[in-house]
């Protein structure tokens, strides 16, 4: 199987809803409370400040109310008590694949990490409910002093680093999950690049999910320190289960002065699991950080990836891509905070909406008195290929400087006969003409992904669309 | 005559939202030919190669029309492309992100039931752009968009090259095109016919028939065809214009203006 099919797939065929039967080495009780949060800690063998960390954390979480604002139907659905937080899967984490406990090697084989690690990537982290589970990175990274590693060991191991940034660009407090996460996180990825370091070919991170009722709480960091460059993808799945799961990450990103961060997440999580993600980046003088978001999967997700500009010079951008299928609500977007002069940013956003499916688009632009010179350009597309499905636009604005240049523009359009027309008087069905046109609206999200990937996306767009039409 | 006529269009009634726009159309065109189809805007022209081609706006409420003596009224859009039909746009449309030569790959392939050899179909491709004074890089631009009126021309006829059809439906391909655009279109529409092909060429002017030279020139009015001769009776249009037709066939000027503000 080609690598890259594990990344994406877009639901009604969703080819990696199947399930393993696994003895785990722990499992925690169902539910969350202070012996849990403990627990966990205990077993991961932790510093005081991060068992504190995550208790504070805990009663933050417990206090806050739920969001208000979002699809709080769905919200309201989730059952706290009836979720796993910590599963253990493995006793240790493999360096060869090897040295991966059989079953769950052989799910990555299917999902196809093995071979994309081969083909085309510098590092592989894969982790497996809440444990990374094997790791590697290339040994001329590790000679350069790119670090590498899971959240877990990244702390054991650079714990002067990690206490500097964790929780420093999401704190716990900024919202319920980002509260829930930093009391349970577990796993997760911890990248360090050193000054003018460029890690030219991507890092991968795989996320999966096999329990029923389970909880998946990773947290990453990457720090680029002055002058570096890195590319991080993320991709994930999950069994499908008549019962709903719970991904709550939060993704810190630091990207000193002259750095480069690109960060790409395909989420492809089966439509049974509720993604709330929490991701923030800091963008240092002249530092650049991209964010390239495509969301196929989960039941909900809400996620709204953002880079605080601190310094002068320092440039967002932000491509968010969201396919909502039947049962399906992407509510995704974008924070753009000018807080220093001459930043600039870019929002790309582009969903289409089908059988139902709902996406929303919720933005913030920002920029803060003193930030002259600031350029923002935010700019979203909404396809909706019926009558059942539903596309919001909700754009904040939030400026307290004149001397700026902001861009906004938004088009909700429906695949249009006339282009159907077009397509199919030269032969191609109607479904054939449908994904061609959906191909071509994502046609600027498949381009900023490695060949492989973006060749798989067509390929899962197509078996979207099968049936689909007529 | 035994051949079975390409295209048989036999007293054909078409609506739009409910309004009557072809009201009885009968044309037979057979392999070769050449049928050139004027009128004035709003006559029926594109309506009738909009029904020929499947678009579903347009409801066939009498009539029959038969492609090779096959119901075509019957098939689907993508079906008819591939019985041979090819319909070239007035207003050809935008399709963002979808490269040209993306497009018609996907094309060739429903159309032929194969894939075509990468290489056979790149210098398939270079070679039609070369014939139409078009840059390959065209290929790689996404089909249509932003692409100038004469552009968009060109590759209706690049299209056709690379498809080879069995009857190529031209709708007013000259429209939107200079001199020069005008004759190598042309000259290109004539190469890429030949012998075999039926042409249904649709224009309000002349000029193009300079240099594709049609067997038969049809004249609709109104949803009719009101008047059939041979070339010469384009030459006579062009030099009397419409109007002593008009008043030949008994149709009052007045009454046709205002059918054709509503049509």
């Amino acid at each position: 199987m080609a690598a890259p099919q594990s990344l994406l797939d877009v639901g009604t065929e969703y080819q990696y809803g199947f399930r393993d039967e696994i003895e785990y080495v722990y499992k925690a009780e169902k539910g969350l409370n202070r012996r849990v949060v403990e627990m966990i800690s205990y077993f991961k063998n932790e510093p005081d400040w991060m068992r504190e960390f995550r208790l504070r954390a805990l009663e933050i979480f417990l206090k806050k109310p739920m969001p208000t604002w979002g699809n709080t139907q769905l919200l309201s659905e989730i059952d706290f008590d009836d979720i796993y937080y910590y599963i253990k899967p493995a006793e240790k984490q493999g360096r060869t694949w090897d040295e991966v406990p059989e079953t769950i090697k052989n799910t990555f084989e299917k999902l196809g990490i093995p071979e994309a690690e081969r083909k085309f990537l510098a590092g592989v982290s894969a982790q497996y409910e809440s444990e990374v589970v094997y790791h590697s990175i290339r040994e001329d990274l590790e000679r350069q002093g790119v670090i590498f590693m899971d959240m877990d060991s990244g702390l054991r191991e650079h714990p002067d680093l990690v206490r500097r940034w964790f929780g420093k660009v999401v704190p716990p407090a900024d919202n319920k999950f980002a509260a829930l996460n930093s009391a349970v996180w577990s796993g997760g990825s911890f990248i360090y690049v050193p000054p003018g370091v460029h890690v030219e070919i991507p890092l991968q991170a795989y996320f999966r999910i096999n329990a029923e009722n389970m909880g998946q709480f990773e947290r990453t960091l990457i720090i680029a320190d002055e002058g570096s460059r890195v590319h991080y993808i993320e991709g994930c799945t999950a069994p499908i289960y008549s019962t709903d799961s719970l991904h709550s990450a939060v993704v810190e990103l630091v990207a000193l002065k002259g750095a480069h961060i690109r960060y790409t997440t395909v989420q492809n999580w089966s439509k049974n699991v509720y993604n709330l993600v929490t991701k923030r980046a800091v963008a240092y003088e002249d530092a650049t950080v991209e964010w390239v978001d495509g969301n196929l999967g989960s039941k909900l997700t809400m996620k709204y990836p953002s880079v605080y500009m601190v310094g002068k010079g320092a440039r967002g951008d932000i491509l968010s891509v969201a396919f909502a299928g039947p049962g399906q609500h992407q509510d995704a977007g974008a924070k753009m905070i000018h807080a220093a002069p001459y930043t600039t940013s870019t929002v790309v956003s582009k969903s289409i909406s089908r059988g139902g499916g709902r996406t929303t688009y919720r933005g913030l632009v920002q920029v803060d008195e003193g930030a002259v010179g600031v350029k923002c350009n935010v700019r979203c597309d909404a396809l909706l290929l019926d009558e059942l499905s539903r596309s919001d636009t909700y754009p904040t604005m939030n400026v307290k400087e004149d001397d700026v240049r902001i861009e906004h523009e938004a088009t909700v359009s429906k695949v249009g006969e006339e282009q159907l027309f077009y397509l199919m008087s030269r032969g191609l069905s109607e479904q054939e003409a449908t994904t061609m046109i959906i191909n071509g609206f994502f046609e600027p999200f498949a381009k900023e992904l490695p060949l492989e990937y973006a060749v798989e996306l067509n390929r899962l767009i197509a078996l979207e669309m099968e049936g689909s039409v007529g | 005559m035994s051949q079975v006529p390409l295209l048989e269009i036999r007293d054909l009634h078409v609506a739009v939202d409910g309004k009557e726009i072809l009201k009885g159309v009968s044309l037979t065109v057979h392999k070769g030919e050449i049928h050139a189809l004027m009128g004035r805007n709003g006559s029926g022209k594109s309506t009738l190669a909009a029904t020929l081609m499947g678009h579903p706006r347009y409801e066939v409420t009498r009539g029959e029309v038969l492609f090779e003596g096959q119901n075509l009224l019957e098939m689907e859009v993508d079906e008819r492309a591939r019985a041979g039909i090819f319909l070239a746009f007035q207003y050809p449309v935008a399709i963002p992100g979808v490269s040209v030569a993306n497009f018609l790959r996907s094309a060739l392939k429903s159309l032929r039931g194969e894939e075509l050899g990468a290489r056979e179909f790149r210098n398939a491709l270079k070679e039609e752009f070369k014939a139409l004074h078009m840059p390959e890089s065209f290929g790689s631009r996404y089909v249509n968009e932003g692409f100038s009126g004469g552009e968009k021309k060109r590759l209706e006829i690049v299209q056709m090259g690379m498809i080879q059809p069995k009857l190529a439906i031209l709708d007013e391909t000259d429209s939107g095109l200079d001199i020069d655009g005008v004759r190598i279109v042309s000259e290109n529409v004539n190469r890429i016919a030949g012998k075999d092909t039926g042409v249904l060429l649709i224009t309000h002017y002349q000029r193009i028939l300079r240099y594709i030279r049609p067997h038969f020139v049809h004249v609709m009015v109104n949803g009719r065809i009101i008047r059939s001769g041979d070339e010469s009776l384009a030459h006579e249009l062009e030099q009397r214009g419409y109007d002593w037709l008009l008043r030949e066939v008994g149709i009052p000027q007045e009454a046709e203006k205002t059918l054709q503000e509503v049509g």
